[in-house]
């Protein structure tokens, strides 16, 4: 079965982007093959169990192609008939090649589909969405569960960004920054649900890391690992958050790790700084210590100096004044800290554990409640509940 | 089926608000009601009632709109008399005594010292859809 088996699943997303490329390149306008390669994963989802197709490929390439042709003749009462008659051209490459055989995959087709479903011009959260729909071969019902919609809005949602992006033509329009940004909000606010997009993130710019040659791509798909290498222990057995000081960093995923580290190492290796590769910096830096004492925090402060001239980031700051506080004593910390917008989020909570260090426990007591109040997740305000508990129970 | 509102509140009319706030609390005793309320809803997810669980930031901000062409005007913080939604369970029961049982049970978690804070909950029934049959 095919929903029983996460690899069956993933090989056949694998195949939606080439699928989209080829119907594309028969002529089919982006909006349209999208929605018909949608349909035949939908269907496949369902046959493949029970009636394996020998060529996947084929098969998706064959039916997503009749799919197209049928939205089409269904707008062709609507449409003018110089556009029937265009419709009817398009039939043709289905009689006149064998299913699969045309089309080759193509990796360029892949790469355009990941800059035009970032394109500039939509929000981030479509963006996201239509990434993961046309790029990551996700049906609207497991995208839509993962940002916990209704499946219509999210089906809303997809049909408006292609709408935002129809005039647009399949030649890289945008930057790759926009792509890397994508990739990264797929990977830092989903959810785990049906399906793991943290995982799906990781698959989608390793497949862009192969494609294309850049530092900050493999910058990003190091970040991601490194990362991903704590996922089982930043969450305790009961759910609860646990801090990167108070991790077991024996469970920490070597691998992921080791690997984390080679590319990351042979991307600073080519002298194109991105933020991206200073990020990754800092978490292998983390990952390098045994414990939390260990911390190389002094080159932890020179790397978000590097990251804050590659980008004014408010989260950025905030983590060098922790960093600095580790590196210099908590006052050193608290006079960075000064310096910064006290309506940051996340501002208390870093005053708050500052002040502890410094051996304020009450004044950090209070700011931990006040964090608490200010948290935009449910396990960190715990977490910060639970801070304050610890002090006021010393 | 009928479908009820259990709410939670961060701030109410003193004389409801009489358990120790959670920070005078032990480390243990706040995972243990974090624990509680979890297994709670998991309880309801097996026993087929539950369908929402959403908690809300207290930081909140009164809006109305400021006439054609203007922004909207904003008010708030709300004063402290205010009463404050902490967030909510939906959950979709056989009868009232039910959606009373289980509000019970949710309002019974364990605070200072392991004790039940028994704190006040409101529930609210949702307004059903028109049946379908009108005599």
């Amino acid at each position: 079965m095919i929903d029983r088996d996460p690899l069956a699943e993933a090989e056949l997303r694998e195949l939606v982007p080439a699928v989209i490329g080829i119907l594309v390149s028969r002529g089919a306008d982006f909006a349209t093959a999208e929605d018909a390669v949608q349909d035949a994963l939908i269907e496949a989802l369902r046959s493949w169990p029970s009636d394996p197709p020998r060529d996947r490929r084929g098969w998706l390439v064959t039916v997503a192609w009749r799919k197209f042709l049928d939205i089409v003749r269904s707008e062709g009462s609507r449409m003018k008939r110089e556009e029937r008659v265009m419709a009817a051209t398009l039939a043709e490459p289905e009689t006149s090649s064998e299913p699969g055989t045309d089309g080759v995959p193509n990796a360029d087709d892949t790469l355009d589909l990941y800059f035009l479903c970032a394109h500039p011009d939509l929000s981030p959260a479509s963006a996201v969405a239509l990434t993961l729909r046309a790029v990551g071969g996700l049906t609207t019902k497991q995208i839509a569960a993962a940002y916990m919609v209704p499946e219509s809005t999210m089906a809303q949602r997809i049909s408006r960004a292609k709408s935002t992006i129809a005039g647009s033509r399949l030649n890289r329009p945008g930057s790759l920054s926009s792509v890397l940004t994508t990739l990264y909000l797929v990977f830092n606010e989903g959810h785990s649900g049906e399906v793991d997009l943290v995982a799906e993130a990781i698959r989608l710019t390793r497949t862009l890391a192969s494609m294309i040659d850049s530092a900050e791509v493999d910058g990003l798909l190091a970040l991601m690992l490194l990362h991903h290498a704590r996922r089982d222990v930043r969450f305790g057995a009961d759910g609860r958050l646990i801090s990167l000081a108070d991790q077991d960093r024996t469970l920490w995923d070597q691998r992921l790790i080791v690997e984390g580290i080679e590319i990351l190492q042979a991307a600073l290796g080519r002298d194109e700084l991105g933020q991206y590769q200073a990020q990754a910096a800092i978490a292998a830096l983390h990952a390098d210590a045994q414990t939390v004492e260990d911390t190389d925090w002094v080159q932890v402060v020179e790397w978000y100096d590097e990251l804050l001239k590659l980008n004014e980031s408010p989260i950025a700051s905030l983590n060098r004044a922790v960093a600095i506080g580790e590196a210099d004593g908590p006052v050193a910390g608290l006079a960075e800290l000064g310096r910064l917008d006290e309506t940051l989020p996340r501002y208390f909570a870093v005053e708050a554990h500052l002040r502890e260090r410094a051996g304020e426990d009450e004044a950090a007591a209070k700011l931990y409640v006040e964090a608490a109040a200010k948290a935009s997740n449910l396990a960190e305000r715990d977490h910060l509940m639970r801070q304050a508990a610890r002090l006021n129970s010393r | 089926m009928a479908k009820y509102l259990m709410l939670k509140h961060y701030r109410m009319p003193e004389q409801y608000m009489d358990y120790t706030p959670m920070d005078q609390w032990s480390p243990d005793e706040v995972d243990a009601h974090v624990a509680y309320m979890n297994a709670f809803a998991d309880r309801l997810k097996d026993s087929g009632e539950f369908v929402d669980s959403q908690a809300l930031s207290p930081e909140g901000t009164f809006v109305r709109s400021g006439g054609p062409g203007k922004p909207p005007v904003t008010d708030g913080p709300f004063p402290e008399t205010k009463d404050l939604i902490a967030g909510w369970m939906v959950i979709d029961v056989e009868n009232y005594d039910r959606a009373l049982e289980l509000a019970g049970e949710l309002s019974a978690a364990p605070g200072k010292g392991g004790e039940p804070i028994n704190e006040w909950l409101e529930l609210r029934p949702f307004l059903d859809h028109a049946p379908s049959v009108d005599e």
